[in-house]
């Protein structure tokens, strides 16, 4: 039995949960303010996964030189970088609108990158 | 300046100061409070605010159940906005609000001119410290930013401003800008804080910096900095309890970039030459529950009233805002309206900094209202306390209290019952 103490990332609250682990099976989750926070410990524990944002740049725009984008889902925490990297080549033309796709399967994620900006 | 008889004057019932995601809300909820007359005067090209260079997410979780960024959650706000065909004017910035509640603005697009309004929102937000503010021995070499500043170069420009990187200061946007700039390939060496916690959100710590394994070292400080044309190094040491550099424990970082998160002020240029009063914890004006200042028809919202680590709270106590200057409006053309005199001061103690409202009319207050308020250091499993008069009408456990994490109440109108004039209402924490 292994214990693992963790701060849930799901909301401002910040609560600190507990796991309880048999090698890699879940056994208990404790102190979660809710149950967002016991599906997060036991994913954090198993498959940790982030949101990524970041921005491209935008072309033909008069306001605007970057589009803010983000991951229309979470992916691997091991990944983020790989998608940052992915993004870097990657350039956009106005109009552009929230949950437009900016790149497709980015790193083979299964994860499209979307806009998060009107412009 | 075009004398007094050539400038343009409009008319409109209520001016909002300011198209953040204070100045949005308080808008679209004058109007919905039955209010055709609203104008908003932003000076950016865009309406936003803030929210436009904080591309994370995290934002909305409270006021629409799910997890957007900053663009994200302003687009709804702008979208409601442009649903009710608000009236706004962008690149255009506010330089004078009289007491009379004349409102001065300048564009290129109309040159100076004046907005005669019956009511003033004040959605002004706040901008950080700059580094004059803060005493740092060394030179005064490029490469010192604010963290905002990084932010808007980095998110809104798309410039990074360096490669080797040195924070100061742990509040929320210090920590969004160490991942940030990791992501985009620079090395965050440290974030160092000079007090023995951090100033910003727990889950920031976690996915900012324990994610990247950038260290925090809290009760640390800058001591020096180095380079003459661009910052070479900066030298951090430890300090004591009384937040004195302890000799000895000095460590030079080689960098080209020192960001400094160390803390944001209320932008209230305009409110005091307005003749609003100013509370000195806050920087923010002094509100009663209607969130009214003292000067008669100007209000305050958002974080020009008091620093928000959470947008959800800035647009709910922004649509209050509205709503009231939409009442106040009407009232004044029924001739009605509130005194000042039967105002009770909302006191705090006992290691409660301030209050928002500052101030609760018992005859007037909405059925409930909100008290928001901060803590002025770390505690654990106290008590708060609300007294009217002697009478303790609220007494709530808290597991922790912390100064980074904004703290409310709901009061009753129900229990100010029977208030006596003399009465005080008072917040406090207590140990039991
Ligand atoms: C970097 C950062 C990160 C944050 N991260 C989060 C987060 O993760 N989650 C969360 O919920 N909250 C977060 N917040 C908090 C929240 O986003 C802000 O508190 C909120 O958006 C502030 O809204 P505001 O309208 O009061 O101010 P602002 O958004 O600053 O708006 C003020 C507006 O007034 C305009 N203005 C100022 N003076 C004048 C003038 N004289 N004339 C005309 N216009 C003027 C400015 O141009 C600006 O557009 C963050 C805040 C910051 C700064
Ligand atoms: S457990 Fe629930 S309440 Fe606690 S931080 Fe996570 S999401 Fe928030």
């Amino acid at each position: 039995m292994s214990t693992q103490h963790l701060t849930c990332i799901r909301c401002p609250k910040g609560c600190q949960i507990t796991v309880e682990l048999e090698g890699t099976e879940v056994v208990s989750v404790t102190g979660n303010g809710c149950r967002r926070g016991d599906e997060y410990a036991r994913k954090e524990v198993t498959n940790p996964t982030r949101t990524v944002t970041t921005v491209v740049p935008v072309e033909g725009s008069p306001v605007a030189r970057m589009v803010s984008v983000k991951t229309a889902a979470d992916v691997p925490k091991s990944k983020v970088l790989d998608v940052v990297r992915a993004l870097a080549g990657v350039r956009t033309t106005a109009p552009v609108h929230i949950g437009d796709v900016v790149l497709a399967d980015v790193c083979g994620t299964g994860v499209d990158v979307v806009a998060t900006k009107n412009v | 300046m075009p004398s007094t008889a050539t400038i343009q004057t409009l008319e409109r019932d209520i001016v909002v100061v300011g198209g953040g995601s204070a100045g949005l809300a308080a808008a679209i909820s004058a109007r919905d409070a039955g209010c055709e007359s609203v104008l908003v005067l932003e000076r950016e090209p865009q309406l936003g605010g803030i929210l436009n260079q904080c591309i994370h997410n995290g934002f909305g979780l409270h006021a629409f159940k799910e997890e957007l960024t900053g663009p994200e959650y302003a687009a709804r706000y702008i979208s409601q906005a442009r649903e009710r065909q608000i009236e706004h004017m962008l690149r255009t910035t506010v330089l004078d609000i009289a007491d009379d509640l004349t409102v001065t603005a300048v564009s290129a697009e109309r040159g100076v001119f004046r907005i005669r309004a019956k009511a003033v929102v004040l959605a002004m937000g706040c901008r950080e410290c700059p580094r004059g503010a803060l005493d740092i021995c060394g030179t005064r070499p490029a490469g010192v930013y604010t963290a905002g500043t990084a932010q808007r170069l980095v998110n809104i420009d798309g410039l990074m401003p360096g490669r080797e990187v040195v924070i100061l200061g742990s509040g929320d946007i210090g920590l969004i800008m160490a991942r940030r700039l990791t992501l985009e390939g620079a090395h965050v060496a440290c974030v160092a804080e000079l007090m023995p916690y951090s100033g910003g959100l727990k889950r920031n710590i976690v996915q900012c910096l324990d994610d990247f394994g950038i260290p925090l070292l809290l009760s640390h400080t800058v001591v020096n900095v180095e380079g003459t044309k661009r910052v070479e190094a900066v030298t951090i040491a430890q300090v004591d309890e009384h937040l004195k550099p302890i000799p000895g424990t000095e460590v030079r970082y080689p960098c080209d970039t020192l960001l400094l998160s160390v803390g944001l002020l209320p932008e209230n240029e305009l409110s005091r030459q307005a003749g609003v009063r100013i509370n000195p914890i806050t920087r923010g004006a002094f509100v009663d529950d209607s969130l009214m200042t003292s000067v008669p028809g100007v209000f305050a919202c958002g974080n020009v009233l008091h620093v928000h680590d959470l947008v959800d709270y800035v647009s709910e106590e922004s649509a209050h805002a509205g709503a009231s200057a939409a009442r106040y409006v009407r009232q004044l053309a029924e001739g009605a309206g509130r005194g000042a005199s039967d105002l009770v001061p909302v006191r705090v103690a006992g290691g409660i900094r301030y209050s928002v409202p500052a101030f609760v009319s018992p005859a007037n207050m909405d059925e409930k209202i909100t008290l928001r308020f901060r803590v002025g250091a770390v505690y654990q499993n106290r008590y708060v306390s609300l007294y009217v008069g002697d009478r303790r009408v609220q007494h709530r456990r808290k597991q922790i209290l912390a100064p980074g994490e904004m703290q409310e109440l709901t009061l009753r109108r129900e229990e100010l019952a029977g208030i006596a004039p003399a009465d005080e209402i008072r917040l406090l924490l207590e140990e039991e």
